[in-house]
């Protein structure tokens, strides 16, 4: 797992953990449902999660949403995973970016404060998401991510006849953060 | 561009007024200021725009005009991505505090381009036309995805190195920036405008190289269906001028 500082946002450490072959994503998510607060994390579905940049993209919109008290949702958690979507119904977009009965991989991502440390975060998670630990990489992003699926989420233009449609490129993910960030306006 | 930074009375927006990350005005223009910093990660470059409030509005209309202006522009961006236009990609914006950050274009301006350029060498004009060409290639699939401009210069255009190319200054992909004046449009008449803002800026800017002006008529018809049309009513805009109605 790793912790992440975004520029202009020193105050708002991530600690992320992405998670291969999840073995108990129905107990996870009940958690969420029950509002269990030891759940104070943000889960994504990682078969929709376009890339690194992105994830990082939805956190600083999150967090800034926050300071000027403008969240749409509950917590800043689950702002963050409203974030990574770009369609403005919650419910639609917790079903579309959040965990599923049917998740297979895991992106757990928390903002760090003064109560909880980095450790504290990795030993929870290390104890209650039941998979394995992978780098926060492009790289094992691409082998998680659900392309057909992200294509259509995000209105994606058809991938052209010469490169392959299994993958998302640099202009995909581009257009995916531009849509993230103009969402709600 | 500047290389030192210059002075500010301006106080940036929430997150960067406490931000540790350092921030570099390197334009400053009549409506937004223009910084280079990095987001979302330390080695992501990124071009910062903001749009300060301007304490002469009235506040509700200063914050209307500013909303509307800032995603007037990611509105645009985001649409000439999908398009398949080369354009800065948006990081990530507040409309509310008025601020944008876009992707960092690396290269230099067309317009420093030209005039830096070596005319002694064998086939310097080839070499000129060729780029004349792809910024009329540019312009032609701008305005087919729809999107007109509004303040076409050499310096709204750079010249981003192609990895593995010769780093010869007139190569390189070219990359419209600053859609701060930009308009989604489907009037023959606002791409003609374009178009003649273009030829006029061009010809004050690069005097000398102004006899090859046609090639980017001929590379934006390359690329664009409707370029006839177009065209044909930028004859008429010559003779007349930018403005169509005799107001203002």
């Amino acid at each position: 797992m790793e912790s992440i500082v975004v520029p202009h946002l020193p105050a708002h450490t991530l600690h992320v953990g992405l998670f291969k072959d999840v073995e108990n994503p129905t107990f996870l998510r009940q958690q969420l449902l029950e509002g269990n607060t030891d759940y104070q994390y943000a889960f994504a579905d990682a078969s929709m999660v376009a890339s690194r940049q992105a994830v990082l993209a939805a956190c600083s919109r999150a967090i800034d949403d926050s300071i000027f008290g403008r969240m749409k949702t509950r917590n800043l958690h689950s702002e963050i995973v409203f974030a990574l979507s770009a369609i403005n119904n919650i419910s639609e977009s917790f079903r579309r970016m959040g965990i599923q009965d049917t998740t297979k991989h895991v992106l757990a991502m928390k903002v760090l404060n003064e109560s909880v440390t980095a450790s504290q975060v990795d030993a929870f998670l290390g104890e209650h998401v039941h998979g394995t630990v992978v780098a926060f990489t492009d790289e094992e992003l691409s082998s998680m991510q659900d392309v057909p699926r992200i294509r259509k989420i995000y209105k994606l233009p058809p991938a052209g006849k010469d490169k392959s449609a299994k993958t998302l490129s640099k202009t995909d993910e581009a257009i995916v953060i531009g849509s993230m960030a103009l969402r709600g306006s | 561009m500047a290389a030192d930074p210059l002075p500010t009375s301006h106080a940036l927006p929430s997150p960067f007024s406490t931000s540790t990350t350092p921030l570099t005005l390197i334009a400053q223009g009549a409506e937004a200021l223009l910084y280079h910093t990095t987001f979302l990660s330390p080695t992501t470059p990124c071009a910062l725009k903001i749009r300060p409030a301007k304490p002469w509005r009235h506040p509700t209309l200063d914050k209307r005009l500013t909303r509307q202006r800032i995603l007037a522009e990611a509105r645009v961006l985001v649409k000439c991505l999908r398009e398949g236009v080369a354009v800065p990609a948006v990081l990530g914006l507040d409309w509310e505090t008025g601020w944008m950050a876009m992707q960092w274009i690396d290269g230099g301006s067309v317009k420093e381009a030209v005039r830096g350029r070596d005319v002694s060498v064998n086939g310097a004009d080839g070499v000129l036309k060729g780029l004349m060409r792809r910024i009329g290639r540019a312009v032609g699939g701008l305005h087919a995805a729809g999107v007109v401009h509004g303040d076409l210069t050499t310096s709204n255009m750079m010249l981003r190195p192609i990895a593995g190319e010769t780093a010869d200054r007139l190569r390189g992909e070219i990359v419209l920036i600053d859609f701060g004046l930009a308009t989604q449009t489907v009037q023959e008449e606002d791409r003609a405008v374009d178009l003649y803002v273009l030829e006029r800026a061009f010809g004050s800017t690069h005097p000398r190289e102004e006899g090859t002006f046609p090639e980017v008529l001929e590379g934006y018809r390359e690329v664009f269906k409707g370029a006839k049309g177009t065209l044909r009513r930028l004859e008429e805009v010559r003779m007349r001028g930018r403005k169509k109605s005799m107001v203002g």
